[in-house]
């Protein structure tokens, strides 16, 4: 599928000009409007108006089962592969509705990577690791550059410089989640979620994780899922605080600056939450 | 065993034991434990016994004393003091015309010139048509090695004549020579490469059709209605009596796909086939009976792939088609292959489907491609078990030991196969 045929439709005008494709130069934000999320017939979340914005990092806290991870998601398609989920409202991804019937949850992947919750390198080389997302999307160039490129974005090359041809498996459970960001920028996406991406490792190598989303956030926009308040006001810009309603459902409490949300909340819920009442 | 011990130990207002109680409270559960212990090792020792008893009975009968018989003893036909094997080729010749009618020596002649025969060739003549040496009777192994003084009283007041010699009923000529009626003579050549042109075939069309099968289940049919009425009809025709199959192979393989199976339409028919009854028709019965074995694994070692993967292959802009071809295929391969080495066995040991099929009881041809007709190992094994004479439950034994070291070599490469493609990461 010719993807910028898809998007230069003219006959369905973008509402911001140009969209989703290589027009976009980093400057695409995402932004949820009155979203829902069902799984078969349980809303996961609920009535979601979240603008994300670029080249910052935005946390999404709140309880467990709040639907922080259904919401991150739901920003590149992810949730399309659960059976029996579907979505109402739009995403929109540089003012495009990524879930518009002419939009290949593919070329959405592509555009905007995410980094899991456990460290999934694939079973094979470090070095292939890194390559393979950017071969399948029918890289050109010069392979070896960039997977140093990318590894050293990541700040793992001094560390695997030298054993680019072992198995990604034989790494520690911090540098394997490193090679899972490194892996999600080589192919050049203009957001990168992750879902908890530290919740899993040691403080050591958590903090090494949160050092290289301040490098990132130079070039990408970043939005991680967190349980730890703590990494919330240390890492991110921006917050969003989410809750479960009475039905299960998630829906967004308040969002804005992470400095005036965890000072100065503006909704009760949310002081409680931060200042350790509940959750 | 009382599985409740510690009910009566309990302090009377209820709770936990403590003290002495709780201490038989713990001998009595790690008794429990023990019990149960001894009878996981009884039903191991059962399956040994079992296999014991099985492989007891093969050897016993694949090797033992025999009494051979010559028809002319060699020492009658030494020519002045010259023992047989060192007469000359024209005094061998001479024997042979003393010995068999004219007609066989003109036969014999318009083969190849007794002229231009070597003076081996001549001598095994006179082996095989004067001498002729025949095994009267054979004894089972166990005796052979504890009964043998028994043995030899016996044999020398029955078969005077009858030279005693250990014989391995399965050695390499058995494995070279063609079938015969004779049952020292008969071999399994021809329904060694039966099994083996027939696995090779059902395989090949097993393999790829099962493994594609499962990929579209696992992979990309919906959970609906259809698919899951297709689903529980494979699983349940891993079930289905194998004779069944064959009864299926033969209405359709040997019937109505005749011009295909009997290579007819490739105008390859083989002469003395001429008809559907091949070993493509047989494989092709083989493989749809193993079919649903390979699919149902092959679905199985897929669905074990963790959901990880596929969702680190997809965040990064994969298709469908790339996760299953570069992630999921080759973690799963090593389930796909056990399946199929699972499969495997049971096609080689299928006798059934091959009878209905039409496998020939007799064949001496080598089978030379898919359309020759066929015997298989355990054909032959089936054939000779049902004859009465002793000699061929003797090959019947050794045809069990040929086919046993097939399967565990054929096992063996598969599994070496398998640990290549798992060790690569």
């Amino acid at each position: 599928m010719n993807s910028l045929s898809v998007f230069a439709d003219t006959r369905r005008p973008a509402p911001t000009g140009a969209i989703l494709g290589v027009h976009c130069d980093n400057r695409c934000t995402v932004e949820a409007r009155d979203l829902n999320v069902y799984y078969g017939n349980f809303r996961a979340v609920k009535g979601i108006n979240l603008e994300v914005q670029r080249q910052r990092i935005t946390a999404l806290i709140g309880p467990s089962g709040c639907g922080k991870s259904t919401l991150l998601r739901s920003f590149n398609r992810m949730n399309d592969l659960i059976p029996g989920s579907r979505m109402e409202g739009l995403v929109l991804f540089g003012g495009y509705n990524i879930y518009d019937p002419d939009v290949d949850p593919v070329e959405v992947r592509r555009r905007i990577g995410m980094v899991f919750q456990k460290p999934n390198p694939f079973p094979k080389t470090i070095y292939e690791n890194v390559a393979w997302g950017a071969r399948i999307n029918g890289f050109r160039g010069d392979m070896d550059s960039l997977v140093e490129q990318s590894l050293r974005q990541a700040a793992l090359w001094d560390e695997v410089k030298d054993k680019l041809q072992q198995s990604a498996l034989a790494l520690s459970g911090g540098q394997q989640q490193r090679l899972c960001i490194a892996r999600a920028i080589a192919i050049k996406p203009e957001i990168i979620l992750m879902d908890e991406p530290a919740s899993a490792l040691d403080p050591i190598a958590t903090l090494k994780i949160e050092d290289l989303m301040h490098e990132l956030v130079e070039k990408y926009t970043i939005i991680i899922v967190t349980h730890n308040m703590q990494q919330a006001a240390r890492v991110s810009d921006h917050t969003a605080f989410l809750m479960m309603d009475s039905d299960r459902a998630g829906y967004l409490v308040e969002h804005g600056p992470t400095r005036d949300l965890f000072t100065n909340p503006k909704d009760k819920r949310t002081e409680d939450y931060i200042t350790g009442r509940f959750g | 065993m009382n599985p409740r011990p510690a009910r009566t130990s309990r302090s009377p207002e209820g709770g936990l034991p403590e003290g002495e109680a709780l201490r038989r409270d713990i001998a009595a559960r790690h008794r429990v434990g023990k019990v149960w212990l001894l009878l996981f090792q009884a039903s191991t020792l059962v399956g040994i016994i079992a296999l014991t008893a099985l492989l007891y009975n093969v050897l016993n009968q694949s090797f033992g004393l025999v009494a051979v018989q010559n028809q002319v003893e060699p020492e009658m036909l030494t020519i002045e003091g010259v023992p047989l094997q060192d007469l000359t080729k024209e005094q061998l010749i001479a024997i042979l015309e003393d010995h068999v009618s004219k007609g066989v020596m003109r036969r014999l002649e318009s083969e190849i010139p007794f002229a231009s025969r070597s003076r081996e060739n001549v001598y095994s003549l006179v082996q095989e048509r004067v001498v002729s040496p025949e095994i009267v009777r054979s004894w089972l192994f166990v005796d052979s090695i504890f009964r043998r003084a028994e043995i030899l009283a016996e044999a020398a007041e029955e078969y005077p004549n009858a030279k005693i010699q250990f014989r391995a009923w399965v050695n390499w000529d058995f494995i070279r020579n063609s079938q015969s009626s004779t049952p020292a003579l008969a071999g399994v050549r021809t329904a060694l490469l039966g099994s083996l042109w027939m696995i090779a075939i059902t395989i090949l069309i097993a393999f790829p059709l099962g493994l594609g099968a499962a990929i579209y289940l696992e992979e990309y049919a919906s959970d609906n209605l259809l698919n899951r009425i297709i689903q529980t009809n494979i699983s349940n025709l891993a079930g289905v009596p194998s004779i069944i199959y064959g009864m299926l192979g033969l209405a359709i393989f040997v019937r109505a796909l005749e011009p295909l199976t009997s290579g007819a339409l490739f105008a390859a028919s083989d002469p003395t086939a001429a008809n559907g009854r091949t070993i493509l028709s047989a494989a092709l019965t083989l493989a749809l009976l193993v079919l649903p074995l390979i699919i149902i694994n092959a679905q199985e070692a897929i669905r074990a792939v963790p959901r990880s993967l596929r969702q680190a292959s997809y965040a990064l802009g994969a298709t469908k088609w790339q996760t299953t071809w570069h992630h999921v295929l080759p973690s799963a391969l090593p389930g796909v292959l056990t399946g199929t080495i699972l499969a495997m066995s049971r096609a080689i040991g299928e006798t059934a489907p091959l009878v209905v099929v039409g496998a020939s009881t007799f064949i001496a041809l080598d089978p030379n491609g898919p359309f020759s007709k066929f015997t298989a190992l355990p054909i032959q094994i089936y054939q000779w078990t049902a004859r009465p004479q002793d000699q061929f439950r003797n090959i019947a034994g050794a045809t069990i030991i040929v086919l046993l070291v097939l399967l565990l070599s054929l096992n063996a490469s598969a599994v070496l196969l398998r640990n290549r493609y798992s060790r690569r990461m």
